[in-house]
């Protein structure tokens, strides 16, 4: 097997808040291969952006980060400033959810680019600037040359979003950490931005770790899923593995509450609940409360990542073997049963503030 | 702000959330589970804010202090303000805690009086300019524009005058008596909380359920009223503390510019004004009336300042 | 750009005109300079009387006496004073050299040590140092002016005696005579002024510094910060070129609203410390109900916030491209 670029071990991070201590991360840990794109899905609260931001070290000062996370065999928690400034933008490069506010708004699409160039090449500002404009157009954005001078209130969100891959595609890194690069913008804008970074994988080589909590997005990016639930990984393995025999409860709630225009229309699965408080978690697995499979054993102990239908595919549920063959209709209750509740709901909310 | 409120499950018989996901388990065993934060109403959150920041509370019950202090202290307190004893500038003793003036007066009474003489000012002026520049101000943010321009025009013209100047005119025409003093100092503030009123207004206009409420058909006066002011709440509050520290100072700049309150009631800008030049010889007729407006101004502005982190927090701030 | 210059000037004079009847109508209001001497013992004659209103302008109506007072603005006649042989401009444009001279001195060190302080207390959150300087801040804030110009006065002359000779004076703008040497000039004009400075811009670096550090917070958490560091810029580079640049624009707009407020602080200030400028004008017009004194004191301000804050606000769209077209 070739040498992981990015390994990421027993990642844990908590965060201290007003009412307790918050682990958005427990205990994460996986390995990305070069060239390879691995997904990472969850809800909001998941800790998928959290993993990426500790890689980088980009948590706010008062983030407490253990485990280790590797480039290249290359600690990078707890590495000092100066050389984390060193591989990132370099080697390890990163696109943020909102391009409404990533890029500075004093300074030119064009400069902010060629600073990335320049902070870790020594060559001329009218270089730079020149590989500013080619990687603009790379992104498609027509006009290259004039546009470099424009300032970021002026371009829409999803040129905006091409700027920063431009920025992020800028030194050939060898590791690009998409942060939900696409939920910001409008779904006839997603799929541009896609294929842009599609663009940047294929002209850096880069491995991608695209993180999202749309599973569309995913399908036919992905070579590798990662699902995590309450700062935890729960399900890994191969798109194809994960998509089309998953074996964790919560990965098939997902995929059933995804609407799908190539079957026939049936009733999507909603996963009843909320996540859990990350403060103060009981033990055992964090979906028992809304999981249909629950049986004691899952609010005692949590399920290990253990392996399901080969030893890639890793899935963290005690009944994994029960999910053999299963459909998400067939776990989730499709129903409206409590059509009383539904009225009242219904009722409360129309009543008025 | 409404409360939100939770959709009841979608599966399982009407009952706990709990239950109904774990058939199988017997009542009372399972961990709470669910969000195990608490629901508080918005009015809790912001107590609870306030009384994490240290420092505003111990403001808020020196403040307390003092005004217990200025009001039923000076009405106990032996002497009158301006009443005048057979003592003449007499150092700070255990007759006269805070010495006497030239004349025999009691610096103790006196600075109580100044102190009740500040406070009423300020709360005046907090009120008159906060209720009309607040009223003003949502009006012209939530019309916009022909209406916003006018009236912030208006506003605006205020704000280029130097307030102390034009307080001074006014005060060297109506001025004498502390009421006069406060509504004219009120007269020139409600055009910064208007500002502010406008600022929050605009902001909150678009959001979407100012949307909402029109949809349902409130009336603009019922927006207004019943949605904008309150959710604006936060900021004004603030900003009328601010205002009510800078009542305080202008008062007593005023004061001792001879243009505020005047004898024979007394202010602490006139005390100050009275002992300029006996800052050295006979310093208890000087720094008693400063450090008092000190202490008031100081406390008021902490006490904002804890409001303003208790209506809106800042995300970036840890607790141990 | 040179749009936008042209419309915010276009925008400024119908505010200065409207600013213009506005003073006029304080001045009114400011009081009636007949009063004094209506209740003057031996009394006046009456004839004396009315010709002093016929002088004052004070027989015409007040719509007629505002135009008249305005066209006359344009000449240079800033209208009669009570005082008979005062000639109302060039005695104001003279004090207001001197007042303008403490004012610009206090903004410049406010300034600047208002952004020192609160960049220096944003980056190190919750330290001694930013717990310290919030601390002095508010007290600065809360203390009151004209108080805290005596105690500098007090001050300077123990330094004096302390050093033994006078390095700093506490009374007037400069010694009369004035020294003829160039460097006792300088000296001079430094010694007069250092106390009266100090006393003005404490207060106003107090607000500032609070109102930078929270801009510097603000800022040092924005998306677009964290993206800079995650291009591998240098900490300082992020700090100076990406943080400190943005939080610096709001600064400007703050600064030309407090200019009024300074204005005000400069009133006391040189009444403390016995200057003859603006402020002693201000308040010797008022005391002597001298109307078109005010008047023209009151306008003179309006022109110098409203010229300053077309100036902060061209500044803000030279510093924040977003704004330009607004």
């Amino acid at each position: 097997m070739t040498e992981p670029v990015l390994e990421v071990e027993d990642l844990h991070v908590t965060f201290p808040t007003d009412d307790g201590l918050v682990t958005a991360v427990r205990g994460v840990s996986y390995r990305l291969r070069p060239g390879e794109v691995l997904g990472i899905v969850g809800e909001s609260g998941s800790g998928k952006s959290v993993t990426s931001l500790a890689v980088m070290g980009l948590l706010p000062a008062t983030a407490r980060v253990t485990g280790s996370a590797r480039y290249r065999g290359r600690e990078l928690l707890g590495a000092s400033d100066s050389e984390l400034s060193g591989i990132r933008g370099k080697n390890v490069a990163m696109i943020f959810q909102d391009p409404m506010t990533s890029l500075n708004p004093v300074y030119s699409v064009g400069y902010q680019i060629a600073e990335a160039v320049r902070a870790h090449n020594d060559v001329s500002k009218q270089a730079a600037m020149s590989r500013a404009i080619e990687l603009l157009d790379t992104v498609r954005i027509p006009n290259a040359a004039e546009r470099a001078a424009s300032y970021p209130h002026e371009l829409s969100g999803g040129m905006r979003q091409r700027v920063v891959i431009a920025i992020a595609m800028a030194n050939d890194p060898d590791v690009i950490i998409a942060d939900e690069p696409t939920t910001a913008l409008d779904v006839t804008v997603q799929a541009q931005i896609m294929q842009a970074l599609e663009t940047a994988k294929t002209a850096t080589g880069a491995a991608m770790v695209l993180i999202t909590h749309d599973l569309g997005v995913i399908a036919g990016q992905a070579d590798r899923v990662m699902v995590m639930y309450a700062g935890k990984l729960v399900e890994a393995g191969s798109a194809e593995d994960v998509f089309y025999t998953p074996r964790m409860p919560y990965t098939l709630g997902l995929l059933g509450s995804l609407p799908r225009l190539d079957q026939k229309s049936k009733q999507l699965t909603p996963i009843v609940g909320a996540p859990p408080s990350l403060i103060n978690m009981p033990p055992g697995c964090p979906f028992t409360p809304r999981c249909p499979l629950a049986q004691p054993v899952c609010d005692e102990i949590e399920p290990p990542l253990a392996a399901t239908t080969s030893l890639d595919h890793l899935a963290a549920c005690h009944f994994s073997s029960e999910l053999v063959e299963a459909k998400p209709d067939d776990v989730f209750n499709t129903e409206v049963a409590d059509t009383k509740a539904l009225a009242e709901f219904v009722r409360q909310t129309e009543g008025g503030p | 702000m409404p409360e939100p409120v939770t959709p009841p499950p979608v599966s399982g018989p009407a009952a706990e959330p709990s239950t109904a996901a774990e058939p199988t388990r017997p009542a009372g065993a399972p961990p709470e589970r669910e969000f195990t934060v608490s629901e508080r109403s918005q009015g809790q959150l912001v107590v609870r804010r306030f009384l994490q920041h240290r420092l505003a509370v111990v403001s808020l019950i020196v403040l307390a202090a003092l005004v217990l202090l200025a009001y039923v202290g000076g009405a106990l307190w032996k002497y009158d303000a301006g009443e005048i004893t057979p003592d003449n500038s007499v150092a700070p003793s255990l007759a006269h805690p805070f010495g006497t003036d030239a004349v025999g007066k009691d610096q103790f009474a006196q600075v109580l009086r100044g102190t009740q003489i500040s406070l009423q000012i300020a709360l005046l002026v907090a009120l008159f300019a906060t209720i009309f520049g607040t009223l003003w101000g949502a009006f012209a943010g939530y019309f916009r524009g022909a209406v916003d321009g006018t009236l912030m025009r208006i506003a605006d013209l205020i704000l280029t005058l130097p307030l102390l100047a034009v307080a001074a005119m006014l005060g060297h025409q109506f001025g004498g008596t502390w009421w006069l003093v406060a509504l004219v100092i009120a007269g020139l503030q409600w055009a910064y909380v208007s500002r502010v009123a406008r600022g929050v207004v605009l902001s909150l206009r678009e959001k979407e359920f100012v949307e909402a409420a029109r949809a349902l058909g409130a009336s603009d006066a019922r927006i207004i009223l019943r949605h904008l002011i309150p959710n604006a709440l936060g900021s004004i509050i603030v900003n009328a503390t601010i205002l009510v520290a800078v009542a305080i100072l202008l008062e007593t700049a005023l004061s001792f510019l001879g243009f505020g309150v005047q004898s024979p009631d007394t202010s602490l800008g006139l005390l100050v004004s009275e002992a300029q030049t006996a800052s050295v010889t006979r310093p208890w007729l000087f720094y008693f009336p400063g450090l008092f407006i000190i202490l008031i101004a100081l406390t008021i502005n902490f006490i904002g300042d804890g409001l303003r982190d208790a209506f809106d927090p800042q995300q970036t701030k840890v607790r141990a | 750009m040179v749009a936008f210059t042209l419309r915010r000037i276009a925008i400024s004079i119908p505010i200065l005109i409207a600013s213009s009847f506005v003073v006029f109508l304080l001045g009114t209001a400011a009081g009636d300079p007949l009063d004094p001497l209506l209740g003057r013992n031996p009394p006046i004659p009456q004839a004396t009387i009315d010709a002093e209103r016929v002088r004052l302008h004070l027989d015409q109506p007040v719509l007629e006496r505002y135009w008249n007072w305005l066209v006359g603005l344009f000449s240079g006649d800033f209208g009669p004073s009570v005082k008979q042989n005062l000639d109302i401009g060039s005695e104001i444009f003279a004090r207001f050299g001197i007042t303008m001279r403490l004012i610009a001195f206090a903004m410049l060190i406010a300034l600047v040590l208002a952004v020192v302080v609160g960049v220096v207390s944003a980056v190190k959150q919750y330290s001694v140092v930013d717990y310290s300087a919030t601390f002095l801040g508010f007290l600065f804030l809360s203390m009151p002016a004209f108080w805290f110009a005596i105690l500098l006065k007090q001050g300077g002359i123990a330094f004096n005696n302390t050093v033994g000779e006078q390095v700093v004076y506490t009374i007037g703008d400069a010694s009369v005579p004035p020294p003829t040497d160039t460097f006792a000039r300088f000296a001079d004009i430094a010694g007069h002024i250092v106390l009266p400075t100090i006393a003005l811009a404490l207060i106003s670096y107090a607000a500032w510094s609070r109102f930078q550090r929270a801009s510097m917070l603000e800022v040092m958490n924005s998306d677009y910060v964290r993206l800079a560091r995650s291009k591998g810029l240098s900490r300082r580079r992020v700090m100076v070129k990406h943080a400190l640049r943005t939080a610096l624009i709001p600064l400007v707009t703050v600064t030309a609203l407090d200019l009024a407020a300074i204005i005000s602080g400069a009133v006391v200030t040189e009444t403390v410390f016995q200057w003859r400028g603006m402020g002693d004008f201000l308040l010797e017009s008022i005391r002597t109900e001298d109307v078109y004194a005010l008047q023209a004191w009151l306008l003179l301000t309006a022109i110098v916030v409203i010229g300053f804050n077309l100036i902060a606000d061209l500044l803000y769209a030279v510093l924040d491209p977003r704004i330009r077209y607004a």
